[in-house]
């Protein structure tokens, strides 16, 4: 699969995310407070809400409607309502540049 | 529109379904992203310090409540330990329950679980239909907390001053929760993966209650319902007086907060009761923000609000004439006027789906 250009590393705070839409799908990609960079898909598997206005704690992400918290590192979900992992992208970065191999 | 039909199995429901207006996107008012996540921030300090004084408080009451039984003089105390379980529970219920209040995982589980059982809700049960509330606010036959529902049954809105309808629904609730799980209503918000969980929950519920009334038998003395039980009782007027408060006499079947919900200004005891949830639409539109920053949140988006009620006496002056006035128009309604800073309401779904709530019914 083609690693895809996604975005700078400064485009994304600490401790924060943004989306990112590529091929008609959404993805959204973490900064996580040790630096490394994660990528999921954009929405959350309850009721598939945009993922980037939630807030990171850690190397956690809440979805902004109901609270429900995945682990962004591995997809896991960690607390209610979530029931479904999140699907998760493999990321590198090079050259300032945070690719994402989009399966 | 006709009359409503609140089923979840009713032909509101599916309407809502197939019209779109279940999944719809919501109005959101701008807020810069920097902003918004400072307001998100948690913090267990303010939390841990009202925890503090609420069970303090609590336990001091009810100690001088016992203390003095079975003389008048206990009255002032159990009204007080009262408001406290019977109402305050509610808000720390809810709270926790969005996982909002601590910033440690496990404060949120432990409190909510004790506030649970105190304002006789089943933990399990409760996080999901709260969560469908938050998708689907408002939304006859999808909504499954709608508290005024229409045409308003007024006798039964002022038996729940004192918890009568809630308790009334509880018990039998509890009872076949703790038999069989959830009832086919629940189960339409409630996953499979859940079920276990419900009934779980219940057996514990049921065994305290029957320890207590064992207790209340063998001492011959509705002491120990005083202590617990009762309360959830005459102690429920704050929680029902502010829960009317959130959306009564206010839009359905709309998608945007500013319609459906309301922000009322209130004294400093009913705001720690009631855990800053005066703040309305507010918490409607940002659900993650904690309790603690939703008056700075207020300050923020005021502008794009329609203007808070003032104190609970303007608010219930707005809301009982619009409730009162439902029971004979149901489809009536209290459309609040937008400052000029505001955008405009979101009425694109109820101005185009036929059956739908029209502006028009407002007058």
């Amino acid at each position: 699969m083609p690693w895809i250009d996604a975005c700078s590393t400064s485009d994304i705070d600490e401790e924060d995310l943004i989306r990112w839409d590529h091929a008609g799908k959404t993805f959204a990609i973490y900064h996580a407070p040790d630096g490394a960079f994660f990528a999921t898909a954009g929405l959350c598997t309850h009721e598939q809400v945009h993922l980037c206005d939630g807030l990171v704690m850690g190397t956690l992400i809440e979805c902004p409607k109901h609270n429900g918290q995945f682990d962004y590192r591995t997809g896991e979900a960690m607390r209610a309502p979530v029931c479904v992992n999140l699907k998760t992208f493999p990321v590198k970065v090079e050259g300032g540049r945070v690719f994402v191999e989009v399966a | 529109m006709g009359r409503r039909d609140y089923s979840p199995f009713g032909a509101d429901a599916r309407r809502a379904v197939e019209s779109g207006l279940a999944a719809a996107e919501w109005y959101h008012t701008d807020v810069p992203r920097k902003v918004m996540k400072d307001l998100m921030a948690r913090s267990d300090q303010p939390a841990i310090r009202d925890t503090i004084i609420l069970y303090a408080s609590m336990v001091l009451f009810a100690g001088i409540g016992i203390a003095l039984w079975p003389s008048w003089w206990s009255a002032p105390f159990w009204l007080a330990y009262g408001v406290l379980y019977g109402s305050a529970s509610d808000s720390r219920w809810h709270e926790c329950g969005h996982g909002t209040a601590f910033r440690t995982p496990w404060m949120n589980n432990a409190v909510y679980q004790i506030a649970s059982f105190m304002i006789m809700r089943n933990p399990a049960t409760w996080r999901w239909s709260h969560a469908r509330h938050h998708s689907e606010t408002y939304l006859v036959g999808r909504d499954p907390e709608i508290a005024v529902m229409r045409p308003p049954e007024l006798a039964k809105l002022i038996l729940n001053v004192f918890g009568v309808i809630d308790v009334i629904r509880f018990i039998p609730t509890l009872i076949r929760n703790a038999v069989s799980g959830p009832t086919p209503e629940e189960k339409t918000f409630v996953p499979e993966s859940e079920w276990g969980k419900v009934r779980r929950a219940a057996i514990v519920h049921l065994a305290i209650y029957v320890a207590t009334l064992a207790l209340a038998v063998w001492m011959q003395s509705i002491l120990p319902l005083m202590v617990i039980g009762l309360p959830r009782m005459y102690g429920a007027w704050h929680h029902i007086m502010t829960g009317l408060l959130q959306h009564g006499g206010l839009a359905d079947n709309v998608i945007d907060h500013r319609l459906n919900s309301r922000t009322v200004l209130m004294n400093p005891i009913s705001r720690f009761i009631y855990w800053n949830m005066n703040y309305h639409v507010e918490h409607h539109m940002f659900p993650m923000v904690p309790y603690h920053a939703l008056p700075r949140l207020h300050e923020i988006m005021k502008a794009d609000l329609p203007p808070p009620n003032r104190s609970i006496a303007e608010g219930f002056a707005e809301m009982w004439p619009a409730i009162r006035r439902q029971v004979l128009n149901e489809d009536y309604f209290i459309r609040r006027d937008l400052p000029p800073t505001a955008k405009p309401y979101r009425e694109d779904f109820h101005q185009q789906v036929p059956g739908m709530m029209r502006p028009a019914a407002a007058e």
